[in-house]
């Protein structure tokens, strides 16, 4: 991509129009964690509620774009961004399955025996 | 293929030689690799809370009633505000440090030293602010009872809120007092005693018809905790073994100590991350001020550690939906 091209050329106006979106994300994050909508919150979608799902989708779009902007993954190699990003998403996604699978399980299994009345 | 492999040179031996691999310099490329090793590590402790959290999936404490504190609003239920606030003060020094990186292209060494400036500025205050959260948590903000088996019991008034422990425990004159080597077995020590001891806050329970207590156990409808009513109280507090007040790594008043022992070592461990970052920026910086990059005529340096700083940034964006939003 443009790599040499910013030799010269200043990116500024990018990088405050990349701040306005991290900003306006982290608000409506922050307006939703306060409000939490009961649509949201208390319904179930792909075993947990749609208020997570929304906050994780929006937690990666800010890694994006932190990634891709701020830390200029847009103006590397193909080949570096391959190796550096598709190595960590592979093995975040590959451990968390594993990981909260196994929690769902201990739960399963040790939930039942957990006394709660006295 | 826009990828080569380094040959020898014998020049540039620490640039790692003429050819540059996957196109990047040596110090950038290896920096993006301790990048990537970092986050697995973080991927690590973070994946380790998420099991303990679907272990416990349902009487794990809800964050926001664990960080409600504002500085200068004493008092205030205000879930999530510092933590935003704290959040934009990270991205706002991410903003200036790429800012920086950006003049360094342009070899502008006085814009270059401004915006490193504010970025160091954005970071000391940042871990501030940590500082901050960790002395609200470590202190706790309610106090509660432990029962013999770990639980924790919370006190609740009519609507359903939390009342602390001072407003209605009875103060009665006990002789006990905290054990120290001077007093008797030097081999023995013991913690701080707590302002009131079990029988004080039942007795105050006792006194005051209008508390109740709650239990860790969410209810999976609401996801709230379950309130016990008044009547059965008293079987629950019959098993209380201490009261607690704050949080440590051996017990925690807001529930689950696995949470404060996560919360510990995963923002310190992030907070520790902000501190060298603080520390390498500053090194830069004053590299920036005597000119060692306007003599090179490159500010690569400045770029390497943006980097890093920029790498904090993206750890703390998922530390705050883990432990705060989730």
């Amino acid at each position: 991509m443009a790599a040499h091209a910013q030799e010269h050329t200043s990116h500024t106006k990018l990088i405050w129009k990349v701040f306005i979106i991290l900003s306006v994300i982290t608000i409506v994050e922050v307006i939703l964690g306060i409000i939490k909508p009961d649509s949201l919150h208390l319904t179930t979608i792909l075993g947990t509620s749609p208020l997570n799902i929304i906050f994780l989708v929006l937690t990666l779009v800010k890694a994006y774009y932190i990634t891709w902007f701020f830390m200029h993954m847009a103006d590397e190699t193909k080949s570096l961004r391959r190796s550096v990003v598709w190595t960590a998403v592979f093995l975040v996604i590959y451990l968390a399955t594993l990981l909260l699978i196994e929690g769902s399980y201990l739960n399963d299994v040790l939930g039942p025996l957990v006394k709660w009345n006295y | 293929m826009d990828a080569t492999i380094a040959t020898k040179s014998s020049e540039q031996t620490w640039g790692g030689g003429n050819n540059k691999p996957l196109g990047a310099s040596y110090g950038k490329m290896m920096m993006w690799f301790f990048i990537l090793s970092d986050a697995l590590t973080f991927s690590g402790f973070l994946g380790a809370y998420g099991l303990m959290r679907f272990k416990f999936i349902d009487s794990w404490p809800i964050a926001d009633e664990v960080f409600t504190h504002f500085p200068f609003m004493h008092g205030v239920h205000a879930p999530m505000y510092y933590v935003a606030l704290m959040t934009f003060i990270l991205i706002f020094s991410s903003v200036t440090m790429v800012l920086a990186v950006d003049a360094g292209h342009q070899l502008k060494k006085g814009k270059v030293t401004f915006y490193m400036f504010l970025t160091i500025i954005g970071g000391i205050i940042f871990l501030g602010s940590q500082a901050w959260e960790w002395k609200n948590f470590i202190n706790g903000s309610y106090g509660a009872l432990q029962l013999n088996d770990g639980k924790i019991i919370q006190f609740v008034d009519a609507s359903g809120h939390q009342v602390a422990l001072e407003s209605f425990a009875k103060s009665s004159h006990s002789e006990r007092t905290q054990h120290t080597k001077s007093k008797g077995l030097w081999f023995v020590e013991e913690a701080a005693l707590p302002a009131y001891s079990v029988n004080e806050v039942i007795a105050g329970f006792e006194a005051h018809p209008e508390i109740t207590i709650r239990t860790e156990k969410l209810n999976t409808e609401t996801k709230t905790k379950t309130i016990v009513p008044r009547e059965q109280a008293m079987s629950y507090l019959n098993e209380a073994k201490a009261v607690v007040v704050g949080a440590n790594l051996k017990v925690n008043e807001y529930g689950n100590t696995l949470f404060a022992d996560f919360f510990f070592f995963i923002t310190g461990f992030h907070g520790f991350h902000v501190l060298s970052g603080v520390v390498i920026n500053i090194i830069i910086f004053f590299n920036v001020i005597i000119g060692t990059y306007e003599k090179r005529k490159s500010y690569e340096m400045v770029e390497k550690v943006g980097l890093y700083w920029h790498f904090v940034d993206l750890v703390w964006v998922f530390v705050f939906t883990f432990f705060y939003l989730v």
